[in-house]
């Protein structure tokens, strides 16, 4: 036993979806957490570290929620796997800790029965319940506890000292711990199984728990979220508020980083000796990296409402609302909230469609992601909108950029509709669309904390790749621009020498016909790595092409030489752009196939040209040419 | 469904697929007719009993979607689940 204390203890968190599992989470391992990837598999796997109150070092993992051990998603064959022990990457865990809202223990409580048969020590954590407590939910713990036959202990997970029930009863139980492991008798439940289950875990609640009438405000706040017509609308309302304020609130924020970039550009100018380090630094470093950060409000302010809406408990809400029109264009509901965390970045998208448990729902889902319009394209549309766009209000309250923007944003909605549309009917024109099935959870009140925590991640997620994968192809588009040098005696600007205006030239006579010039074909290939590479790399072709100055000005440059058709063209092109390096490379990933991969992006490809072809030419008709 | 017959009432049963806004009743039988679910009939049932569709359970339909009156949103119990009337059809009530 003294070995044994030395140890570090491995527990794992277990619970149906919307259990207040991950807050619980948080709460036990607060900073001390470490996201990365279970070898193989493409699943997350989220540890944290904790000390009970006698000093036990605790390992914690948080596994995907389920409703049963029945795997029937990657997500969820990973939670049966650890839980039974039988990945081997993983320590078998030593305490299994079943967290349940204590508000809707129905579901839960028949979970805990099927983990009862795992044959590892087990726990209950009643959460959430003091939301209980004011809803007049009455549990009696030690009758719950002896009906069960597992210990129960309630926690408040938002709150603080909320888990120090949970952290002294943990303590008590990693004594006992090394001993009380048996055999497993689990097996994937039948239906009939399941049934039986679902029956005694009703006869538990009906003799240990008191049930209110339902949360009243949840009815009253869905008798308008959910109605019809007004449901719908005020989805759409939010939707709206939610593209103005990433395109206004963000600004003062954006101006003050624009601004210490550009200082911090000038002090390089003017502490380094002039040359090819000087250019490299102001050019290609700091205007590269500043015109991304650049953007991180703007990303943190969509990401502000998603994380908001995701925990009051609207999300599944708008999936509910959006089933049938999604439906109608062969995507799942629960597609919905893939689709709008792609309207972050695709990657997060993606790998978020491992909810569908179909997987043809999963690959149209996949295919389309890409086509919302991520926050990497943000600053390709700010940069054009604001170069070319006037600054005007409309009716007084909408800004005519906005507006714009939020076009953009519908045109990538829409085609994503008919592309899954169209995917429905090449690909899976046999097979019968699968079920939509969604538990609606009571709202709650979001919390400060766990919001903050969520932004904190991405924000960090963001700047690493704007620090590496970002950071690395503007230094070798500073490369491609500087390089080779134009000879002695050269008349024309240095750009016009180097390597990426060869390849821009290389690519412009196919580019032609859609209304770029040689300066966008060379922007467009680092822009593959990423998509707001393309701005920086066109600061870059600039600003080298133009005069030091011009980096600061990309947008009042590129009103000078473009025409309004050619940045109509542009932004077309790019609500379809074939996607990013690392987007090719999730999907890649994540559907197992080279094939998906091809097909995602030869669609985008031809669309972004049939766009931009069908955009500038009209445009050039209207006399915007 | 023999094993579940013994449980069914004297009121007429009808699929809860078919129901409207505003019903209540109680879970008769989970029954998967038909296969044109994309889910083998074994499954679904399965689905359904983990989101509390059991006999006896008390459900209400609280919400219909704009279109076509679906999805729907059941009150189970005490918990609240979206579905489409196509897999409600399988869950008939009294």
């Amino acid at each position: 036993m003294n070995i044994a204390t030395d140890l570090a203890w491995h527990f794992a968190l277990v619970g149906t979806p919307n259990s207040g599992k991950t807050a619980l989470f948080n709460a036990l391992t607060g900073n001390r957490q470490k996201v990365a990837n279970y070898p193989g598999v493409t699943v997350e796997r989220k540890s944290g570290a904790l000390k009970t109150p006698s000093g036990r070092n605790v390992t914690i993992i948080d596994l995907p929620g389920t409703y049963s051990l029945r795997a029937r998603s990657p997500d969820e064959e990973l939670t049966r796997d650890v839980v039974l022990g039988r990945l081997k990457s993983e320590t078998p865990p030593d305490l299994l800790v079943c967290v349940a809202d204590a508000t809707n223990l129905r579901l839960s409580l028949r979970l805990v029965l099927e983990l009862k048969r795992v044959g590892r020590p087990l726990l209950l954590v009643l959460n959430m319940f003091d939301i209980a407590n004011r809803r007049g939910v009455k549990i009696d713990i030690a009758r719950l506890s002896a009906e069960l036959g597992v210990p129960v202990v309630t926690s408040v997970a938002v709150r603080r000292g909320g888990t120090e029930e949970l952290l002294k009863r943990l303590d008590e139980l990693t004594l006992g711990c090394a001993a009380a492991a048996a055999d497993s008798t689990w097996q994937a439940p039948g239906s009939a199984e399941l049934r039986a289950a679902q029956r005694q875990a009703d006869a538990i609640i009906r003799a240990a728990v008191h049930m209110p009438a339902p949360d009243s405000l949840t009815a009253k706040l869905d008798a308008v979220l959910l109605h019809p017509v007004a449901g719908l609308v005020i989805l759409f309302v939010i939707l709206f508020v939610m593209f103005q304020a990433v395109f206004t609130w963000a600004q003062p924020l954006m101006n003050f980083i624009s601004a210490g970039f550009d200082a911090l550009g000038a002090l390089a100018h003017d502490t380094l000796p002039a040359g090819l380090l000087q250019s490299f630094i102001q050019n290609g470093v700091i205007s590269g990296v500043g015109s991304v950060v650049v953007f991180l409000p703007q990303i943190l302010t969509l990401f502000l409402f998603i994380l908001l809406l995701e925990d009051f408990g609207y999300m599944a809400r708008a999936a509910f609302l959006m089933d049938r029109i999604m439906g109608g264009a062969g995507l799942h509901g629960r597609a919905f909230i893939p689709l709008l965390s792609s309207f972050a970045c695709a990657i997060p998208g993606i790998m978020a469609t491992r909810v569908i448990d179909n997987k043809r729902d999963r690959l149209t889902t996949i295919l389309v992601a890409p086509l919302m319009t991520c926050s990497a394209r943000i600053p390709v549309y700010t940069l054009i909108i604001s170069a070319f766009i006037p600054a005007k209000q409309l009716w007084g309250w909408a800004s005519l950029q906005g507006l714009v923007m939020f076009g953009l944003y519908a045109a990538g909605i829409f085609s994503a509709l008919g592309v899954s549309f169209a995917a429905k009917y090449i690909f899976w024109r046999e097979d019968p669309s699968p079920p939509f099935m969604l538990e609606l959870p009571d709202y709650k009140l979001p919390r400060l904390k766990s919001v903050l925590l969520g932004l904190l991640t991405r924000a960090e997620m963001f700047l690493k790749r704007a620090g590496t994968t970002i950071f690395s192809m503007m230094v070798v588009v500073w490369f491609l621009a500087s390089f080779p040098r134009p000879p002695a005696g050269a008349s024309g600007p240095a750009i016009a020498y180097s390597l990426a205006a060869m390849i821009g030239r290389v690519l412009h006579p196919l580019l032609a016909p859609v209304g770029f010039n040689w300066q966008i074909s060379v922007a467009l290939i680092p822009g593959m790595a990423a998509r707001e590479v393309a701005v920086a790399a066109l600061g870059t072709v600039y600003s080298i092409s133009g005069g030091k100055d011009a980096a600061q000005q990309i947008g009042h440059v590129l009103a000078g030489q473009w025409s309004l058709a050619t940045a109509l063209a542009f932004l077309a092109w790019y609500i379809f752009a074939p996607q990013c390096a690392s987007t090719l490379a999730v999907i890649r990933r994540e559907t197992g196939s080279w094939k998906w991969m091809a097909v995602t992006f030869g669609y985008m490809l031809a669309l972004a040209y049939i766009a931009a072809f069908a955009t500038f030419h009209i445009a050039v008709a209207l006399g915007a040419g | 469904m023999s094993r579940d017959s013994q449980i069914s009432s004297s009121k007429p049963r009808s699929p809860l697929g078919r129901a409207l806004a505003g019903f209540r009743g109680r879970i008769d039988a989970i029954l998967v007719s038909d296969d044109k679910c994309g889910l083998a009939p074994e499954e679904l049932e399965r689905r359904l009993i983990e989101l509390g569709f059991v006999e006896g359970a008390a459900v209400e339909i609280l919400h219909e979607g704009a279109f076509g009156r679906d999805p729907i949103a059941v009150r189970v119990d005490h918990a609240t689940v979206a579905l489409r009337r196509r897999e409600a059809m399988a869950i008939l009530v009294t």
